[in-house]
């Protein structure tokens, strides 16, 4: 059975909302995305999913509080606390059961609800081993990224390429937080701050909701939608433990694409996909990631950055929203947001950044540090 | 401990064992502090308490006065249309006699707890508070109670700026 996205809502994403509640915040996404799918929340939607972790939200057992916003009062509602593309292949299995027709999918981000975000960022990390060290939780992303480069023998010019093309990127996605002009001398004369990486290659926070319709083929044939279908997803966990990882490569992202590639039955992906949104929270992510999902040979993601392979005209342009450097971190709503950029430009409705005759489209995305956990993606519209 | 049972084998351990660090432990103290923007809604709900009036959000589909105020209607899913006030009076829905504070230590005077539904709100609308000025032999359901509202230099801008409910007299508003 086949399944489709019918409905994209979004909100600007943004420094800060203090005019918004994180439920008011829901309430815009949720009523943009039930006008885009034409579908009335209380009588058309069998499932609500929302995606959330309780210390980002600041309080316990977040998923009582889900319901009223997103049309759900009294309804089938459960959240998963993870990454929005967790909660979108939650929603794919739930309709693929054929006990639901039409669900919901919700991520959002009120980041600037929180005044110590390194320290909710370190209170992921084992309490034993790493905690006592009271280091800044983003050491893990610096521990990683000179891994990355070193193992791949990639240079850190390449990372200023991917920061510079995400920012620019940023300023044509009217949605974005912090699209800007900036160019890869910029990113290199940047602030240093867990070497190898810099002040401008790690993504700054922003609130932003996103929220998406899903329907089996029947119900979207029924509500006269024009679905981009999920044609495969998912999602592994590499090793917890900082001494146990593999910390060159994304083994994640690796065997989630795996799973992926293999319900959408795409066997070469370099061929068979033409744009992805990858997860670029921290500069160096998006290439170890594009090299994890099958985009590029080991080591030549940087290359192909570097020679702008990735940019909107190139022949695999890689996140035309900006990304997460463009568009800001949206914590776990990150997933989500790229699944439906990936789904607006397949709709060809990505407007100023839409790109030409984009058929099929990868989203991955990542759970943040200190997780190595993260989901893959495929989206695609035609038969 | 039972009658049958006054000791359990093992050593027993005393807090200041714990304190006095002769037990292997991990302590963190997470840093976790947070700041929620009320939104449209609650920050109004929240500055009309400090003024001591209560007020709720009509939606013009269901008819219904929401309280508290929130700028959706979850039953019809669309904006709520009108600011309206509410009465400070109500009717005692349920109610608790609380003899454990939040440490499970036992109260002396046990705490009147419960939800009272507001007149001037869309039935079973109204909000969680103390109870005080009757005894827990005194406190019923159906009881109609009244705010009582801490002076005004008190005020916070929080639902404490109610002390408690204390019963309403027959006959009186």
């Amino acid at each position: 059975m086949r399944v489709g996205i019918i409905g994209i809502g979004m909100t600007a994403f943004r420094p800060s909302t203090p005019e918004y509640s994180w439920k008011e915040l829901m309430f815009e996404a949720a009523s943009r995305a039930y006008a885009d799918a034409d579908v009335d929340p209380r009588t058309q939607v069998d499932s609500f999913i929302t995606c959330a972790e309780d210390y980002y939200e600041g309080f316990g057992i977040f998923d009582e509080f889900t319901p009223d916003q997103l049309g759900g009062a009294l309804r089938r509602v459960c959240t998963v606390t993870g990454d929005g593309l967790q909660g979108l292949a939650n929603a794919f299995m739930q309709i693929q059961t054929g006990l639901i027709e039409v669900a919901v999918v919700e991520a959002h981000s009120k980041a600037s609800d929180l005044i110590t975000l390194e320290g909710i960022v370190e209170h992921a990390l084992d309490p034993i081993w790493n905690k006592p060290l009271g280091a800044h939780p983003f050491v893990v992303a610096g521990l990683e990224a000179d891994a990355f480069l070193r193992g791949t023998k990639t240079s850190p010019k390449a990372l200023a390429a991917v920061v510079a093309k995400n920012r620019r990127n940023g300023l044509r996605n009217p949605l974005a937080a912090y699209g800007a002009d900036v160019d890869p001398e910029h990113v290199l004369r940047s602030e240093e701050r867990f070497a190898p990486l810099r002040a401008l290659d790690i993504a700054n926070p922003a609130d932003g909701c996103v929220v998406l319709v899903l329907a089996s083929e029947a119900a979207a044939k029924r509500l006269h939608a024009n679905p981009v279908w999920v044609r495969g997803i998912g999602w592994a966990t590499d090793s917890p433990g900082l001494e146990t990882r593999d910390w060159v490569q994304a083994t994640y992202a690796e065997l989630a694409a795996r799973m992926a590639y293999r319900l959408a039955k795409v066997r070469r992906p370099t061929s068979e996909i033409h744009f992805a949104e990858v997860d670029d929270r921290f500069s160096y992510k998006e290439l170890q990631h594009l090299e994890a999902i099958g985009l590029a040979k080991r080591g030549e993601a940087g290359r192909k950055a570097s020679k702008g392979e990735h940019d909107l005209a190139g022949p695999l342009p890689v996140n035309a929203s900006g990304g997460s450097l463009g568009c800001g971190n949206v914590f776990e709503a990150t997933g989500l947001h790229r699944a439906a950029e990936v789904a607006l430009q397949l709709r060809g409705d990505a407007g100023t950044h839409q790109l030409d005759g984009v058929r099929v489209g990868v989203a991955q995305s990542w759970r943040f540090v200190p997780s190595s956990t993260g989901a893959v993606a495929v989206l695609g519209v035609g038969r | 401990m039972s009658e049958r049972i006054t000791k359990w084998p093992g050593v027993e351990l005393s807090a200041a064992d714990l304190s006095e660090g002769k037990v292997t432990q991990t302590r963190f103290r997470p840093n976790a502090k947070y700041a929620w923007s009320a939104g449209e809604a609650m920050s109004r709900f929240l500055a009309e308490l400090q003024d001591g009036r209560l007020i709720a959000r009509t939606c013009h589909s269901c008819k219904r006065t929401l309280f508290p105020p929130r700028m959706f209607c979850e039953e019809c899913f669309r904006p709520t249309d009108t600011w309206t006030y509410i009465q400070d009076t109500g009717t005692i829905e349920t109610f608790s006699v609380s003899y454990l504070d939040t440490d499970a230590k036992r109260i002396p005077d046990p705490i009147l707890v419960g939800v009272i539904s507001l007149d001037g709100a869309s039935p079973k609308m109204g909000m969680m508070h103390y109870f005080g000025e009757m005894t827990k032999e005194e406190i019923r359901i159906g009881m109609r109670v009244k705010a009582v509202w801490k002076p005004w230099e008190e005020r916070r801008g929080s639902v404490l700026d109610i002390k408690y409910f204390a019963p309403l007299p027959e006959g009186k508003k």
